[in-house]
């Protein structure tokens, strides 16, 4: 026994006898191990985002306050930003607050890590590398080596963004979005790790843009014509489009930016910009240039966040419904016209920059349109739940809690796509409420799913069902009393970006000012935040499960545990070097599930019926 | 199982896996050259009247490093045919040319960027401006060639006719014309910068194009390089993935010409 | 390979020098160009761009082989194509199109001077 096996291990192997650790786990070209990477990384990126936004919310619900043990913490690292605060009475150091200073790059660490290094490289990267090459039954991924230098790339982008932290002066305050002349006037050396940070990640990014694609249209397995792609490949395909063709104009912004701060020069700064006194500088820049950079991403880049966890969603729901999917082909033509659409409709995000009234009702009308693919995929992953036997299990809950999340995220757009009604609702939490229900409990749990979904296949062993149910619907209640309130805060007036939660903005303070914020919405503040570490401690049992499982999970019974059609389920588990034990030739569609007179209730893509 | 297509053609794409990853790449460099371009006409269109000059740059070199690069363009195009001609003699004179001009290239323009830096602009204590080419510091003066003075608030494309003008009477006079240089004391002078890319939006641009597009320059180089010297082995033993390989450095490099084609007249003439 | 036999690629070559005296004649008459008056800059403008988009095809379509390559990439090309010109387009038009009765930095006084003007009774 044992020597029959250990033989069959070379030979899957492929000569790549034992590579060694480094080989394995660093240096891997092995798309498999890459996505890994990808997902843990990013995962722990994730965390810092999430940490960063907690203590923003201590400060947003207690202004002034010092933070619990967390403070003398901060004070280590980041010195005088975490302000000391000294008891009224005794004058004795009671603790460390957060500074408005510190508030801010908090701000804009949270909204960079969570975009650009967590949400995108476990969406795009960890499961487009992990999944993909397997599900249209490829070797490995077409640039193996370019795989791997892509990842070591966001590595390296990451790494810098991280060490802004440990500068002095801190990182970037300017908000994710780094407009300049504020940016540039901003005296911290954050702002210049911030733009090397994110040159190297868009390079990384594009590479791997270049390589998703170049896989999909080259790689797909005999049979595997592209209307039997699996629609989780379809949507990677898009996002690949997206990151290939809208990130290098940021890019360019970036460049630019950087010109500015190191070169002086003055692409951005307006002539006779001043900054407490005349800048001296040769002006003759454009400040709305960098918006329109920064956009001609920004909103592409919203695409790529929610693209690939539709893929994802789809791919549960056609799973456990035992159905095919309702509509694939509608499903695939919205996605393509979403990503061509999501082109023109940048400068919704610039309705208050001083636009003209022609302009504006072009890019209003470009976002009304896109706004109908969306519907129509949202309607057809409803719809494919209509009469199936449905197996309500952790990555199906996840899966089917994604559809009204994002459906709420999705609508609360539309009042910020028409120019009268965002000009009222722009920069407010209203905003922050609307895009998180889209990012957070939406794509998020979209990604949750996906690990619970593909986690038998990385490992060989399911994890904890039970633990995971506890994950979902702590999850699932935190993350609404969460941000459900936030709606309300910003239709009140609450504006974003204001690290005292906008206590300076209430009727107590300004008992004469028209518009104050009324008391019940600050109080709200404290709700939130209770929810929000609320929802932070719900995620342990899945941080534990996740690891704990690896070795103590329940083993799978089978390589197809979920018993799916698609190709990533045909494989041995795990997947070895090369993927597929045979030669691939596919025969059906991707989703034959409950075929009337097959054998068992689904049908593998490459089986014949 | 290997990954396919790395020298063959997919049957139904007719394409191996490196062109369509290169023109892939190409796409999103058409991309960034283009969101550059934008910012370029966004600049020159919002710049305040008489704040963007024109003929700022001697044409002689940018028309020189034009030539090179298409020549460096032909014989990248003939390397690749003379590979599928079977001619790797060939292949390496033509692929050699290519590298020396890439190199003529990265000179002639570094030659360029020293003129800009070394061209003082000079903003005296009397209200009065000084335009002329460093030749001499010491503590206590400056001496400034082919000077050129008008008063400070002068706006940048009336300066760079000045200065055209100057240079020219300055040829026309002949090599003596030590005599024009003017000397500055320290003292009387209230700011003094370079022609870096601070000293307007155009010079911004303009150092940002060239440089990204220098950059572009040097990285083909280097790829063709390593393809005509060590690269090469691979002729022996894989020749149609090297011809690719070649092909696909090549339009790399094709891409790098097409840039500086527009590169040249909206910096250099208009 | 089709398309590469020794016989195409002696045509070829043919049509290489070709492309290459273009290119070298394009340059010059560029350079010739500018130093005439179309009668605006704006007209100078345009007879640079079209000469060097003309150079710039040359090289696209014999150099780079776009004359006769695959649907995929022609397809990718397009696409890109139409969202370069899409952000070089709105972009321009973003920043011409300003809202009525707002300040625009370049007829400052104009505009601002009029509410404040007393002697126009
Ligand atoms: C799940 C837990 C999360 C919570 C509780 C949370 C909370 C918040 C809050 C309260 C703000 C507003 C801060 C302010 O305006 O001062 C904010 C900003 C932001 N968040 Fe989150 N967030 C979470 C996750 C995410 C995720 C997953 C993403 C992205 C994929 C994200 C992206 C952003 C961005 C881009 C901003 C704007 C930053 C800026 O103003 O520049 N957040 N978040
Ligand atoms: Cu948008």
């Amino acid at each position: 026994m044992e020597s029959t096996d250990s033989h069959v291990h070379h030979e899957d192997g492929h000569g790549h006898h034992d590579p060694g650790f480094w080989r394995k786990y660093v240096f891997s070209t092995d798309h498999k191990m890459i996505g890994i990477q990808y997902g843990l990384t990013s995962l722990l990126f994730m965390l810092l985002g999430f940490f960063l936004i907690a203590l923003m919310r201590w400060s947003i619900a207690y202004p002034g306050q010092p933070v619990p043990v967390v403070g003398y913490l901060l004070h280590a690292i980041m010195g005088d930003m975490a302000s000391p605060v000294l008891d009224p009475q005794t004058r004795e150091l009671i603790g460390y607050a957060i500074s408005n200073d510190l508030y801010n790059s908090f701000g804009a660490m949270h909204g960079t890590i969570m975009v650009f290094l967590a949400v995108v490289p476990l969406a795009f990267a960890a499961f487009g590398n992990y999944v993909v090459p397997l599900q249209i039954g490829a070797p490995d991924m077409a640039f193996p080596r370019l795989n791997m230098a892509s990842y070591h790339l966001f590595l390296l982008g990451g790494l810098i963004m991280f060490a802004s932290f440990f500068i002095p002066g801190g990182p970037a305050q300017a908000g994710w979005t780094s407009y300049s002349p504020l940016a540039t006037s901003i005296p911290t050396d954050g702002q210049f790790y911030w733009l090397v940070a994110m040159v190297v990640i868009i390079t990384s990014s594009l590479l791997g843009a270049v390589n998703f694609i170049a896989t999909i249209i080259q790689l797909r397995a005999p049979g595997m014509t592209w209307m039997r792609m699996p629609f989780f490949c379809w949507a990677q395909f898009v996002t690949a489009f997206l990151l290939l063709l809208a990130f290098p104009p940021l890019e360019v912004g970036a460049l630019l930016q950087l010109m500015d701060n190191v070169a002086g020069t003055s692409f951005y700064l307006p002539t006779g910009l001043a900054i407490s006194t005349l800048s001296d500088v040769s002006g003759g820049g454009s400040p709305l240039l960098y918006q329109h950079l920064f956009w001609f991403l920004g909103h592409p880049e919203v695409y790529v966040l929610i693209l690939p966890a539709m893929g994802v969603v789809s791919e549960i729901i056609a799973n456990n419904t035992r159905k095919p999917l309702w509509g694939y082909k509608s499903l695939v033509y919205s996605v393509l016209v979403l990503g061509f659409l999501s082109f023109i409709v940048w400068a919704h995000h610039m309705y208050l920059t001083g636009m003209g009234t022609k302009i504006s009702t072009f890019f209003q009308t470009t976002t009304m349109i896109i706004s109908i693919p969306s519907v129509i995929i949202l309607t057809c992953l409803f719809i494919s739940l209509w009469g199936g036997r449905i197996r309500f299990n952790t990555p199906m809950l996840f899966a089917l809690a994604f559809l009204p999340m994002f459906g709420i995220g999705g609508l609360t757009g539309l009042p910020l796509g028409f120019n009268y009604s965002d000009i009222l609702l722009h920069d407010t939490y209203y905003v922050i409420g609307h895009f998180h229900y889209v990012v957070a409990p939406g794509t998020i749990f979209a990604l949750i799913a996906g690990i619970y979904f593909w986690y038998p296949k990385m490992t060989g062993r399911y994890m904890s069902e039970f633990w995971g149910r506890v994950h979902f619907w702590c999850s699932f209640v935190f993350m609404n009393l969460t941000f459900q309130p936030m709606f309300a805060q910003g239709m009140a007036g609450m504006l974003r970006r204001m690290a005292d939660g906008g206590v300076g903005y209430s009727i107590a303070n300004n008992p004469d000012a028209i518009g104050g914020l009324a008391d019940r919405y600050l109080q709200l503040n404290v709700n939130i935040t209770l929810a929000a570490y609320a929802l932070g401690i719900s995620q342990i049992p899945f941080i534990i499960n996740l690891f704990y499982s690896i070795k103590n999970g329940k083993k799978v019974e089978s390589d197809n545990p979920w018993e799916s059609t698609t190709l990533d389920w045909q494989t041995p588990t795990p997947p070895p070097h090369g993927n597929f034990v045979g030669p691939i030739k596919v025969v059906n569609g991707p989703y034959e599930y409950s075929v009337p007179g097959a054998k068992a209730d689904y049908i593998p893509q490459n089986q014949k019926a | 199982m290997e990954v396919p297509y790395t020298d063959t053609n997919r049957p139904d794409t007719g394409l191996y896996n490196a062109k369509v990853g290169i023109w892939l790449f190409l796409a999103s460099e058409v991309m960034l050259f283009g969101a550059l371009f934008s910012a370029y006409i966004l600049l020159r269109v919002g710049a305040m009247p008489g704040h963007w000059p024109t003929g700022l740059l001697d044409v002689g070199p940018g028309f020189v490093n034009t030539l090179v690069l298409i020549l460096s363009s032909v014989t990248v195009v003939m390397a690749w045919a003379s590979l599928k001609l079977n001619d790797f003699k060939k292949f390496k004179f033509y692929q050699g040319i290519t590298v020396i001009c890439a190199l003529l290239f990265v000179v002639i323009k570094s030659f360029e960027y020293k003129s800009k830096f070394t061209h003082h602009d000079v903003i005296l204590k009397d209200g009065m401006r000084v335009d002329g080419h460093l030749v001499e510091e010491t503590d206590e003066f400056i001496v400034l060639s082919h000077p050129v003075s008008y008063p400070a608030e002068k706006g940048i494309r009336e300066r760079a006719v000045a200065i055209k003008e100057a240079e020219h009477h300055a040829h026309e006079a002949g090599g003596d014309h030590h005599h024009e240089d003017r000397k500055i004391m320290l003292d009387d002078i209230e700011k003094r910068t370079t022609w870096g890319p601070w000293a307007n939006t155009y010079l911004a641009i303009y150092f940002t194009l060239t440089g990204l597009h220098a950059l572009h320059v040097i990285a083909g180089a280097l790829v063709i390089a390593y393809f005509w010297g060590p690269g090469s082995k691979m002729w022996k033993t894989h020749p149609e993935q090297f011809a690719n390989r070649i092909e696909v450095s090549g339009l790399f490099w094709h891409f790098v010409d097409l840039v500086w084609i527009f590169l040249f007249p909206i910096l250099y003439l208009l | 390979m089709s398309g590469h036999s020794p016989e195409e690629i002696k045509k070829s070559i043919r049509s290489y020098m070709m492309v290459f005296g273009v290119l070298i004649v394009g340059t010059i008459v560029t350079v010739l160009a500018s130093f005439v008056d179309f009668g605006s800059s704006t007209a100078n403008i345009i007879v640079a761009l079209i000469i060097a988009t003309f150079k710039a095809s040359c090289v696209a379509l014999i150099f780079m082989h776009l004359n006769a390559e695959k649907k995929t990439i022609y397809m990718t090309l397009g696409f890109t194509w139409f969202f370069f010109l899409g952000l070089m387009v709105l972009t321009i038009w973003a920043s011409e199109d300003k809202p009525n009765y707002t300040v625009a930095p370049n007829d400052t006084p104009a505009v601002m001077a009029a509410p404040s003007e007393p002697a126009a009774h």
